[in-house]
């Protein structure tokens, strides 16, 4: 394992095409979505990423579950606005484009002093104290309508200063830019981090921490170091996200976008450095598009990530990654048939369940006003009895059929998974 | 005094009821080493299906079958759903916890809806147990404090007095020899696990009509256990009932002072005006920052002692 990272060979094809692949899929993308949704949500994904992945540098390299990570998007955020608007007050000068820095400061500012309590312990522990000092932030924004603008928050204008080569910052499309950037140097830089000594140790720090002790290091300041450098990613990406609304309330340091972070980088994939980066794409199209589409959509996100958890617990990318293991193992001619079975199966079940659930919502929230709603083209009244039985019919026949193709999905996988380990194996021994 | 003492009273039976919520974490957490996090969701499940039980059959057995409930649902998600992630590790065990946590809340808000729900105290409940320098104790509070206690003294019955409390605490320290002597483990888990949630129930029944039965309960109690826990020191039932009280106390206290630190400036002789430097800070009343005070005390005690009040472990 360790070749692959310490190879600095003159070139390393691989590696310079994914990174171009990268730099080019920043650049191209708002030239093929070109509608004004389309460039927000790639705005947002933008930063998405940049703090999925400094999430990642502490859940995925350090093994720190964090449920107080808005903290620190959300403090970044804050510096930026008052750094802005004193810009904009002319009593700063900074080019908006070096503002973003200044959120991710502030972020680092904020996780030195907090880290050094929030690291203290481990495991279980750190995830109760996160959750603690996260709350603790959260009532001081309340506390203190000077700083955090109260109910209402703090509103800033971005188009201020002289403009750099023409750059106002006005149109949106400057600032995914601006954002792309970031997000492209952020991202590499994370990678290299990864890549260091510190990095490495961090990893120790993760799988062996007795271990690391008796080598000599101090496991609290591994974890500490970590978590500033996460951090002030953490900061930068807040910086972009009050560049992106122009706005920042104090409901930016609760816990739920806490969660909402550990959400996606956990269904994202923790395992591999791009998980992260999956995850902020799903959880803005998640964000955006879910949540106009149906009011059930947190209970969907809950299901989702439950068996997430129970049954990938490597995320989108794990599954992605032991799927071109098999294709690379040329196991995958045993597995398409199964998959098929799924592709037919999964639908019934999800579109029944998805039936039940959305009249359910209907009848709690606006049933009074008109009980019949639209569901995919067809129309379901919460007070006819038929179309519950319905839902329920198709739900119970997409189980059954969906089991009959997960057991039988589950042998083949799991036979083509033991090959694959002992291929591995006789390789190792050789 | 009659402040002193009504608040204390009120202190001590909030307290205990943290106390109720904390020692079925800390036992969970203790022997099998998950943090639930879903278990002031628990707590919230438990007064949701008591308020239940009581519009249709009464309170007396609302108080009995809701934990009952409870404890079958939780054992339940022990045995198919926290099992079997056991062998991925504690971070997904603990997730698991997380993904529960969320769907509860949305499966109690499409039950019962985004409201707070009527859930009353017992009319044979409602009244004054004492009077007390001129002020009156409700008895529901004593009443509070009673179940508590009876349910604590039974717990430490159970555990140091019984043959089944023998197999629990053997269970925790050496799994593989108990199972060796022909115990079920993962059954004794299980019912650790329910246990622990009928308990964090049995406190969402006494305390849903206390306070206040409404989807945001569960968030509100869960980072307090949370705070009590660290402060008591992990996986230390001693240490949770100090650190319980203290919490209960300190808060109930500092609700209803409304002195600052400017009181205290004026006291020795200076005077603040709203143009002093730091009278944002300063200026405010004890009462407003009365929900901090737990996590102030969590982190004062984490730079002080990390491992807790009673805490074994510096891990």
């Amino acid at each position: 394992m360790s070749t692959t990272h310490y190879s600095f060979k003159p070139l390393n094809l691989g590696r310079i095409l994914v990174w171009g692949g990268f730099a080019l899929l920043l650049l191209v993308a708002p030239l093929i979505f070109k509608s004004g949704l389309a460039l927000t949500m790639l705005s947002q994904i933008g930063y998405m990423i940049i703090i999925l992945l400094s999430y990642n540098l502490l859940l995925g390299n350090g093994g720190m579950l964090s449920f107080g990570y808005a903290v620190y998007t959300g403090l970044g955020a804050f510096c930026t606005v008052h750094v802005l608007n004193k810009i904009g007050a002319g009593t700063f000068g900074l080019p908006v484009s070096l503002v973003p820095l200044v959120g991710g400061l502030g972020g680092m500012a904020v996780a030195i002093v907090l880290g050094w309590v929030s690291t203290k312990k481990a495991q279980n522990t750190f995830a109760m104290i996160t959750m603690g000092v996260g709350e603790l932030i959260f009532a001081m924004t309340l506390m203190f309508p000077e700083v955090f603008g109260g109910e209402s928050g703090i509103s800033t204008n971005r188009v201020v200063g002289d403009a750099v080569f023409g750059i106002t910052y006005g149109p949106q499309i400057q600032l995914y830019y601006l954002i792309a950037v970031y997000c492209f140097i952020c991202t590499g830089l994370m990678f290299m981090f990864s890549a260091t000594p510190l990095g490495r140790m961090l990893n120790a720090v993760r799988d062996n921490p007795e271990r690391v002790q008796f080598v000599g290091y101090n496991t609290q300041v591994v974890r500490y170091i970590a978590f500033i450098i996460a951090g002030f990613f953490a900061g930068i990406g807040g910086g972009l996200f009050a560049l992106n609304f122009e706005l920042v309330q104090g409901s930016a340091v609760n816990g739920l976008v806490s969660a909402w972070y550990l959400l996606f980088t956990y269904i994202g994939g923790a395992l591999f450095f791009f998980g992260p980066i999956i995850g902020a794409v799903l959880s803005v199209l998640v964000g955006i598009l879910l949540s106009e589409v149906t009011k059930a959509w947190a209970l969907y996100l809950g299901i989702v990530f439950v068996l997430v958890v129970m049954f990938a617990p490597g995320g989108v990318s794990g599954i992605v990654m032991l799927n071109l293991r098999v294709v690379a193992f040329k196991k995958f001619n045993r597995l398409w048939k199964p998959y098929l079975a799924l592709l037919a199966t999964v639908p019934v079940l999800v579109l029944g369940g998805a039936s039940l659930v959305e009249m359910l919502y209907h009848k709690q929230i606006n049933a009074e006003m008109n009980p019949v709603f639209k569901y995919l083209g067809f129309q379901l009244d919460v007070n006819q009895p038929g179309d519950w039985i319905i839902g329920a019919v198709v739900t119970a026949v997409g189980a059954v059929l969906f089991e009959i193709a997960r057991r039988y999905f589950k042998r083949h996988w799991d036979s083509a998974q033991e090959e694959i380990q002992a291929i591995i194996r006789i390789k190792e021994a050789a | 005094m009659e402040f002193f003492t009504i608040s204390l009273l009120n202190g001590v039976s909030y307290g205990l009821l943290l106390f109720l919520l904390s020692s079925g974490l800390t036992l969970i957490m203790s022997m099998m080493g998950v943090l639930n996090f879903a278990h002031a969701s628990f707590y919230m499940l438990g007064a949701y299906l008591a308020y239940q039980v009581s519009a249709w059959i009464g309170f007396w057995p609302a108080l009995l079958i809701s934990p009952l409930v409870a404890a079958l649902i939780g054992g339940a998600f022990e045995r198919y759903c926290l099992r079997q992630v056991h062998k991925f590790g504690h971070v997904s065990e603990l997730l698991v916890t997380v993904g529960l946590s969320f769907l509860m809340l949305e499966i109690v808000q499409l039950i019962w809806g985004r409201a707070p729900v009527d859930y009353r105290i017992p009319a044979e409940l409602d009244g004054p147990l004492f009077t007390l320098f001129g002020s009156q104790f409700p008895i529901y509070r004593g009443f509070m404090m009673g179940v508590s206690i009876v349910m604590l003294v039974s717990i430490w019955f159970l555990l140091a007095r019984t043959r089944i409390g023998l197999v629990i605490q053997g269970a925790l320290t050496h799994p593989d020899m108990v199972e060796s002597l022909g115990h079920n483990v993962p059954r004794v888990f299980m019912m650790v696990f329910g246990g622990g949630v009928a308990l964090a129930a049995l406190a969402g029944v006494i305390g849903g009509n206390a306070y206040a039965t409404e989807p945001g309960m569960a968030v509100s109690v869960g980072n307090i256990i949370f705070v009590v826990v660290v402060v008591g020191g992990m996986g230390s039932l001693g240490g949770a009932f100090i650190s319980s009280l203290l919490i209960g106390i300190l808060t109930t206290f500092a609700v209803s002072l409304d002195y600052s630190l400017v009181d205290l400036f004026r006291l020795v002789g200076t005077q603040l005006t709203p143009s002093s430097p730091g009278y944002s800070v300063l200026g405010l009343k004890l009462s407003q920052v009365a929900p901090l005070l737990p996590y102030l005390l969590m982190v004062l005690m984490l730079i002080f002692r990390p491992k807790g009040l009673m805490g074994t472990r510096e891990g």
